[in-house]
Order: structure tokens, then C-alpha cells, then sequence
């Protein structure tokens, strides 16, 4: 029996573990992947929004102001990406302009410090590319850019040394009641635990309609903000990327986005934490909840889009494309609080963008929320440590410091990923860091390699060595992200020895 | 940094053919004092994982398998006692020719070269490069990487195969494959034209009844985890694939041979001028970039189609580089000469030439850029054809070549500008 059981371990779960593990309960995290981050959070904008864009007075507005703020606090202590680079809402035509007065006065009105319209020439010198058309934009020098793999990465290994546990591969397939608690199918087993977090990304849904089932009626009051009991529908929204090379990188080295016109949104162009430029995302609701596939129209939609604010963006230096969901609600506002008639069952639903800004702050409401239904006190000083060791990232390491390092462990010496420069410690680091990296994208996630320009090409094989060398897997066993996703098949030949056997499967070719 | 800077006349880049062949010029040039760094643990680059024969019918007059050639140079390079370090992965090079590498053994170390080659092969071109709608599942290989993976690891991919493109390696990989015990449902071209040696497609190709369809590409990737199924459509002339052609082809793995990129990121933060269209430096005729003293050959200058061509163009820089260090360059104006490819040529290797540099005879390399019947390749000084030869074939997976003449360039002193082109008559 557990205190709490968080289902999902993307950006918002982790922040959620991470700061209910300051409260004296137990905390169990369960994951129906093979890692964190595994879904919104892994294939987003990256962005930490500076907050004018949400409505003034609603739960996203008020996350989003003090997940930024509380963004670059946290990189301090748990040691993930994040770069203050600003963001700019630039305005292509005289007729929308008022759009940015209000953009302004929205942002004010959620207390966004230090915004400021600038005209074109301040703006053609803060972005030299800017397109033509640009006429003025709104600056917001808080917003900035992250790490989303490296801050849920961050988020799960402090929550893991300050005792959460995580489940991975492990689905919630079913909520009942069991006395004063609840318990969860999940995975082959059961977990059961007095408090249950709803953070189930494009399947929150799925699991408010779980815990639909299993409420009745209760005596005992929600705690506030509640959640009615009405039905949850969560519509995917998929967004398409282009990702490209460093050598773009530097194409814009602020946030820019378009203020929407009558053609409708445009897409954002961005420098990333890890040197790229990205470029999206589009926005189509669509049906499946795994439809992370990249489409010839979106993609097209986004390379035409891409020219509305930027001059000339590099897009044949692309180095992949990607697609992720967003968990659209309707009424696009954040969905979090207890259940009403259902003491214990929490939901922190429809966490679409600025979700990934905003985890922090909902780690800290939610968490805020549980321990007050749980009653649970805060750990006495010093038994809750804050900080996180970071992953070296030799791309910002001097060669003093690299030398440094290499004398202290040679494997820093041995370069696997050379795009991305990453060495053969790092990825051992990671790959016996709780939780644990066991498959090619948990070691992307946490170190960069198979991100660069030539995604993986070179150092697959490298690093497919290590995982058999480190955890003893066989080279099947070795996954791109678990089970299913096998890099490779067998043996050559294996299927050619002559044999009278029939074999299962194969066929005569 | 307490490490004392080594000092060396000539630091090559790269061990693999072009930096062997370089090194081993570069000694037998009189320069003794060159070292080889190679960030893999053996010499030979990416000729180890080259199983198969085909290597070496130029330089030795016969059919060696990859590691078999490489073995040649390398067992050169042992007798010169040429130094060399492994594992050793190069992480700058400054203008002023400061090498910096790191290794498991010595940690970071810096090397003052009075001469740099450049050697550092090339990539492949990934599928995020190509921007492939539809799902990122395991099963998607660049043909390189499933090569090392079967011809080293003796680890099979996959076993139902769909490659795109038809580079070398995957028309190479299409029949490795077949041997190994996969089925190769087909190789798809985007172009009309195949990016591979005509010789390659009709013994790794029609050998095995392994279809080549030209003017196909990939419309879609199935499968959320492991590759399910790919769709190919017929493209039109624009590239633009046609509705109603697609095919659909269930398979576990999807196999890239769809260019091969020089690997210049260490030239560009050098400073190095970089050609837009071979994305290799752009060099002058003792294969020397923009900066004096570095020299560049082999795959990172422009891809090669056979080893042979790499070896001979790494053995004149690597004299070249040893000549700039024990004689020096003058320093002079200009970069020579420029050398412009037109009308069907693509690009040349050099871009300029000095005369009085040049050797009696210099080979300059070519790629076209359209498969072409019954064209000349001609070569003019200025105004005046002074070379005119009918090629019955030439195509773009073949590299193509023209030599010039020293004296037919000194014989005309002002001399403003060498032309290479095709022409129909």
C-alpha cells in the first residue's frame, strides 16, 4: 500500500513525484512505457512560455507565470537545460498590430514581468533574419527555451533519490475501490495506494473515465479546486516538427512566434538547448491517441509556414521531423483537483502547451493538493534533498575541464556519439542512474546521443555494445524504447541452416 | 592547460584510406614526421565493414575485399613505422593549424601541425534528412549501419527488407542481406537514374532478381515500435510523388542508402570555405583548402565512388602537405586559376590552379549531374577547347575525370579561366 500512485511519468507526474517526495508519504509512479517522457512531454516545442498568450484569471495562466518563474530556479538545483533566450510575438502586417497591444496587456494582467513592444528596427537587430514583412513584436525576455527530456529526466531521478519508486511497462488498466483506498490494475499486478494522480497525458481521459466508474458517493468533502464528475474528453492534437542541424542553429536565437492573422497561426522557429533550430508545429485534432506519425501535408504545412516570420530558414539542413500530441480539452484550460465523491482521486488532466512551462507550478499544487488529503506533514529539514547531479555535456566542457575529467575517468576520453559529443562514461552514468536508461532513446533522452546530424548512424552499434556490456542484455534484447522496438532480429544465417525442421515463422525463400 | 602542446610537421586526420594513403605519401615525400590520429579503435575507416571484393582493380590489378586493401596500406604505413594514434577522435582544429584530440588514454591533447590533411571520410545521409512522413520505429537503417551491424556484429537487422535509394552501400547491403537470409522485397529510386556504379546494380542487384524501381519513393512508414509496413509511390518529374501508384509493402525493416555527406564539421569551425555543392573545402590544385597548410582528400572532399580514386588523390595531398612544410608555399595573391564546371558538370575537384604549382600532369575530378548519352567532355583555356572526348555513358553515381596538361596551361600566360563542360557535339 502506498501513499500516493501517480499514473504517467511524463513532465507533469515527475514534477508531481518530485515534490510530494518533500512530504512524508510514499510514492509510487506508474508507467506504461519503458521511461519517462515518453509521450507529450518527449515531442513538444520545448518552449518555457513567458504566460501572456493564456487567459487572464485561468489555472493555465496562473501555472504557466510560476512554472517559468519557478523553471529556471529548479535548472539550479536539479541540474537539466534551460536558456533564459526570450521569446518575440512578431507581427507581420500594420492590421494585426493591435493584436500585439492586447497580447501586452494579457501577459501584464497575468503578471508576465518586463514586456515591451519594439518596433522593426530593434527587432531586425535582435534577429537579423527576421522577414520583411515584420513590423513590430512583443518581447518577453523571461520566456526561454528547455531541456523537456533532461528536466523530467531531472524530476525522476530526484524524486527517485528521495524515495518515490517508479513502475515502468506498466499500464493502468482498471481503478475499484478497497476500503479507504484505491486499488489499481496495473501492469500483471495491483497497486494499491490512499491517493491516485491522474496525469495520464492524451490518456487522462481514459483514466478520469476509470475513476469515473470507481467513485460513489461520498460523504467527505473534495478538496478545492474539485473536479465535477462529468466526463473528460481529451482530443489529441498533433503538432509537426522540423528538427535541424546545429549548423542552423543560429539562424534565430530568440523564440519567434507569429501574432495570428486572418491566414490563421503560422508556426514557431527556435533555437534549441542542444544547439538546433526547430521549426512548428502544426495543429490537427486527430483520432488515435499513438498517431505520433509525421504527414506529407503537415510537414509541408510547416516548411510553408516557416517563411511567414523568418527569412530563409535553412529547412534542407533537417536532420529528422517529428510529430507529438497535444492533450486538447475543450474548454483548454487545465484539469486539476480532487474528484468530486471520490476522496483520494486526483486528476491533472489536459495539460497541453504551456504544460511543459507550467510543471513546475503544477508539481507544487498537486503535490499541495495530495499531502492535504493525506494529511501528510513535510520532511523535517535535510531529509529531503533538492539537488540532482547533472549529466556532463562535453559540448559546453573546456578542454581543461574535459582533460580534467578524462583523468579521473578515461572513459570521458572515448567519444561514442561524435555528433553530439558524447563519451562512453556518459552513457554508462545514465545507464545506472535510477531509473534506469535501458534502451537507444532513454540514453538520447539523457545524453544526447543518436540527437545529432547523423541520428544515430555511427554510434548504434557503439552504444548497443555498452547496453549489452552494462546490463548483461543479449544483442535482441536491445530496443530503440522497449519491448517491441528490438533493434535488431538475430543472428546472420539463422534461418538458412539446413534443417528438415520447419521453421516457425520462416518461410522457403 | 599544464600539458605541454606536441609538436608535428604533419597531423592527418583520419585513418582510413585517404589518411593512410596521405600519411604514407606524405613519408615517402621526406617528411617523416607525420602522425595519423583515428578516433576507431584500428586503421582501415569504413573499408573494414567492406566485405565484399572489388577493391583495388586500379591500384593493384586485382580484387580485394575492403579490409583486404586497407590491410595494403596499413601494412605500409607499419613499415614506415608511421606514427599513429587510436581511439583518438579529433575535437578542433584552429586556423593556425592546432589540433586538438581526446582519448580514453591521454585525456586532451594538442598538437601545433606544420601541415593538417584532412581525412575525415564522410556520413550517411539520415531518413530525418529526408524529411519521409509516417512513424520513427526501430528497423530504420542507414545501409552502413546495418552493414557494420551484419558484417561485424554478425547481428541480422532484419529479415523482410525495403531499401531507398541506391547508393552503393545499399545495392551492396541488397545482396549482403540476401545472404544473410533476409528476403529484399525492392530497392526504390527517387530519381531516374541510379546514384550507384552501374556495376554494383547488375551483380548485387539482377544477380539476386532484386527489383530496382527508379522513380520511386518512400510516401510512408508504418509501424509505432518495430517498421511494419512501407508504402512507395512513383514520383513524377518533379519528384512529387503521383497519387494512385502507391504500393504497399509490409516488412520489418527499411534500409537508407540515400547520400553520403563529407563529414566537414571540424573544416567549417576551422574556417575552412566550404563548396556548397560537394559540401567538401574547396581546394586548389596541391588539394590545399583556404587555409595554408591544410590540405583535405578522400571522402571528406567530395564522395568518391571507388577507393582507388581516394587513394590517389590522398597520396598527392599528402605530398603536397609535405612539400608545404619543407619547402613552403609562396604566399601569393590569389589561389590560382579558377576552374569552372558548367553545363552538366557539377562541380571540380580542384576549384583553382596554379600553375606553377602543378604537376606535369593533374587530374581533375568531376561529377555530372544528369545520367547523359553521347556527350564530349571538353576542357577549355579561356576561350580555346584544347580537350574534346566522347563518353558513350556518364552518369552521376560515377565520378569522371579530365587531365590536364602543365604546359598547356603555361604556354598561355594570361590564362583567366579553365572551363569543363559537356557538350552535345
Amino acid at each position: 500500500m502506498y501513499d500516493v500512485a501517480i499514473i504517467g511519468a511524463g513532465v507533469s507526474g515527475c514534477s508531481i513525484a518530485r515534490e510530494l517526495a518533500r512530504y512524508d508519504c510514499s510514492v509510487c509512479v506508474l508507467e506504461r512505457e519503458e521511461d519517462v517522457c515518453c509521450g507529450t512531454s518527449k515531442a513538444n516545442s520545448a518552449i518555457v512560455h513567458a504566460g501572456f498568450d493564456a487567459q487572464p484569471g485561468s489555472l493555465m495562466a496562473k501555472l504557466n507565470v510560476e512554472g517559468n518563474r519557478l523553471m529556471y530556479e529548479w535548472a539550479k538545483e536539479l541540474n537539466f537545460a534551460v536558456l533564459p533566450v526570450g521569446s518575440l510575438v512578431v507581427c507581420v502586417s500594420e492590421e494585426t498590430r493591435p493584436g500585439l497591444q492586447e497580447l501586452l496587456e494579457r501577459g501584464q494582467a497575468n503578471g508576465v514581468p518586463d514586456l515591451r513592444i519594439i518596433e522593426r528596427d530593434e527587432l531586425l537587430q535582435m534577429e537579423p533574419n527576421i522577414s520583411d514583412e515584420a513590423v513590430a513584436a512583443l518581447w518577453a525576455p523571461t520566456g526561454g527555451i528547455v531541456d523537456p527530456f533532461g528536466l523530467t529526466v531531472a524530476l525522476a531521478e530526484n524524486a527517485a533519490a528521495n524515495g518515490v519508486e517508479f513502475r515502468f511497462n506498466t499500464k493502468v488498466t482498471g481503478v475499484r475501490k478497497a476500503g479507504d483506498a484505491w486499488e489499481l490494475a496495473a501492469g500483471d499486478g495491483t497497486v494499491t495506494a490512499k491517493c491516485v494522480v491522474n496525469a495520464a497525458g492524451v490518456y487522462a481521459d481514459d483514466i478520469h473515465a476509470l475513476f469515473l466508474a470507481a467513485s460513489g458517493k461520498s460523504d467527505v468533502p473534495p478538496i478545492e479546486p474539485s473536479v465535477a464528475p462529468n466526463e473528460l474528453t481529451i482530443v489529441p492534437r498533433k503538432g509537426e516538427y522540423y528538427l535541424l542541424d546545429t549548423t542552423a542553429g543560429q539562424h534565430v536565437t530568440h523564440t519567434i512566434f507569429m501574432l495570428p492573422t486572418a491566414m490563421g497561426k503560422g508556426v514557431l522557429v527556435s533555437p534549441t538547448v542542444h544547439g538546433n533550430l526547430i521549426v512548428g508545429p502544426t495543429a490537427t485534432d486527430v483520432e488515435s491517441k499513438e498517431a505520433t506519425q509525421t504527414t506529407a501535408e503537415g510537414l509541408a504545412e510547416v516548411a510553408s509556414k516557416s517563411s511567414l516570420t523568418v527569412k530563409n530558414v535553412p529547412l534542407r539542413e533537417v536532420i529528422t521531423t517529428f510529430a507529438g500530441l497535444r492533450a486538447h480539452q475543450a474548454a483548454h484550460d487545465f484539469v486539476i483537483g480532487e474528484l468530486e465523491g471520490a476522496p483520494g482521486l486526483f486528476d491533472c488532466a489536459a495539460i497541453e502547451s504551456p504544460g511543459l512551462t507550467s510543471a513546475p507550478a503544477i508539481g507544487v499544487m498537486v503535490s499541495g493538493l495530495v499531502a492535504e488529503r493525506l494529511g501528510a506533514q513535510r520532511k523535517p529539514e535535510g531529509a529531503f534533498d533538492p539537488t540532482r547531479p547533472g549529466v556532463v555535456n562535453l559540448v559546453i566542457t573546456s578542454f581543461d575541464e574535459w582533460d580534467e575529467l578524462c583523468q579521473k575517468d578515461p572513459a570521458y576520453g572515448n567519444i561514442i556519439c561524435r555528433c553530439c559529443r558524447v563519451s562512453e562514461a556518459q552513457i554508462v552514468d545514465v545507464i545506472h542512474r535510477v531509473p534506469q536508461a535501458r534502451s537507444l532513446d532513454a540514453i538520447k533522452r539523457r545524453t544526447g546521443a543518436t540527437m545529432g546530424r547523423c541520428q544515430g548512424g555511427f554510434c548504434t552499434p557503439k552504444i548497443m555494445e555498452i547496453l549489452e556490456r552494462e546490463l548483461g542484455m543479449s544483442p535482441d534484447e536491445i530496443t530503440k524504447r522497449g519491448p517491441g522496438s528490438e533493434i535488431v532480429v538475430g543472428r546472420n544465417k539463422d534461418r538458412l541452416n539446413i534443417s528438415t525442421q520447419p521453421v516457425e515463422g520462416g518461410d522457403a525463400r | 592547460m599544464t600539458k605541454q602542446i606536441e609538436r608535428h610537421a604533419i597531423v592527418v586526420v583520419g585513418g582510413g584510406p585517404a589518411g593512410l594513403a596521405a600519411a604514407i605519401a606524405a613519408y615517402e615525400a621526406g617528411e617523416h614526421d607525420v602522425i595519423i590520429l583515428e578516433r576507431d579503435t584500428k586503421l582501415g575507416g569504413i573499408l573494414n565493414q567492406c566485405i565484399h571484393n572489388g577493391f583495388g582493380l586500379h591500384t593493384f590489378k586485382e580484387e580485394l575485399t575492403g579490409p583486404e586493401y586497407a590491410a595494403r596500406y596499413e601494412q605500409r604505413a607499419n613499415e614506415l613505422c608511421i606514427e599513429r594514434r587510436l581511439g583518438t577522435m579529433v575535437v578542433d582544429i584552429s586556423a593556425d593549424r592546432v589540433v586538438t584530440a581526446v582519448s580514453a588514454e591521454a585525456g586532451i591533447t594538442r598538437m601545433q601541425a606544420g601541415a593538417v590533411v584532412l581525412a575525415m571520410g564522410c556520413r550517411e545521409r539520415p531518413r530525418g534528412g529526408l524529411a519521409t512522413p509516417g512513424y520513427r520505429p526501430a528497423g530504420i537503417f542507414s545501409a552502413g549501419t546495418a552493414q557494420r551491424l551484419v558484417n561485424i556484429e554478425g547481428q541480422l537487422p532484419g529479415r523482410e527488407v525495403v531499401i531507398l535509394g541506391s547508393g552503393d552501400i545499399g545495392l551492396i547491403m541488397a545482396r549482403r542481406m540476401t545472404l544473410e537470409g533476409a528476403h529484399v522485397a525492392c530497392v526504390a529510386e527517387i530519381m531516374p537514374y541510379s546514384g550507384g556504379l552501374k556495376r554494383n546494380i547488375v551483380q548485387c542487384l539482377d544477380d539476386f532478381g532484386i527489383p530496382l524501381l527508379l522513380s520511386h519513393t518512400v510516401v510512408d512508414i508504418e509501424g509505432r515500435d518495430r517498421v511494419e509496413a512501407v508504402t512507395i509511390a512513383e514520383v513524377d518529374d518533379h519528384l512529387r510523388p503521383i497519387p494512385g501508384t502507391e504500393v504497399r509493402y509490409p516488412c520489418d525493416t527499411l534500409m537508407l542508402s540515400v547520400g553520403l555527406l563529407p563529414e566537414n564539421e571540424l573544416s567549417r569551425e576551422a574556417g575552412v570555405e566550404i563548396s556548397p555543392v560537394t559540401r567538401g573545402p574547396v581546394v586548389d590544385e596541391s588539394l590545399q583548402t583556404s587555409i595554408p597548410g591544410v590540405f583535405a582528400c578522400g571522402n571528406v572532399l567530395h564522395v568518391h565512388d571507388l577507393v582507388d580514386y581516394v587513394s590517389e588523390e590522398a597520396s598527392a595531398a599528402g605530398a603536397q602537405a609535405a612539400r608545404f612544410v619543407t619547402e613552403g608555399f609562396e604566399a601569393k595573391g590569389s589561389r590560382g586559376i579558377p576552374v569552372t564546371a558548367t553545363d552538366g558538370v557539377r562541380y571540380t575537384v580542384p576549384s583553382f590552379i596554379d600553375p606553377s604549382r602543378m604537376d606535369k600532369l593533374l587530374t581533375v575530378r568531376f561529377r555530372v549531374a544528369n545520367e547523359y548519352r553521347d556527350r564530349y567532355v571538353s576542357v577549355y583555356l579561356d576561350d580555346e577547347r584544347i580537350q574534346h572526348r566522347k563518353k558513350r555513358v556518364m552518369a552521376p553515381g560515377e565520378m569522371e575525370q579530365v587531365v590536364l596538361k602543365r604546359s598547356d596551361l603555361e604556354a598561355r600566360p594570361n590564362l583567366a579561366n579553365i572551363t569543363i563542360k559537356l557538350e552535345e557535339e
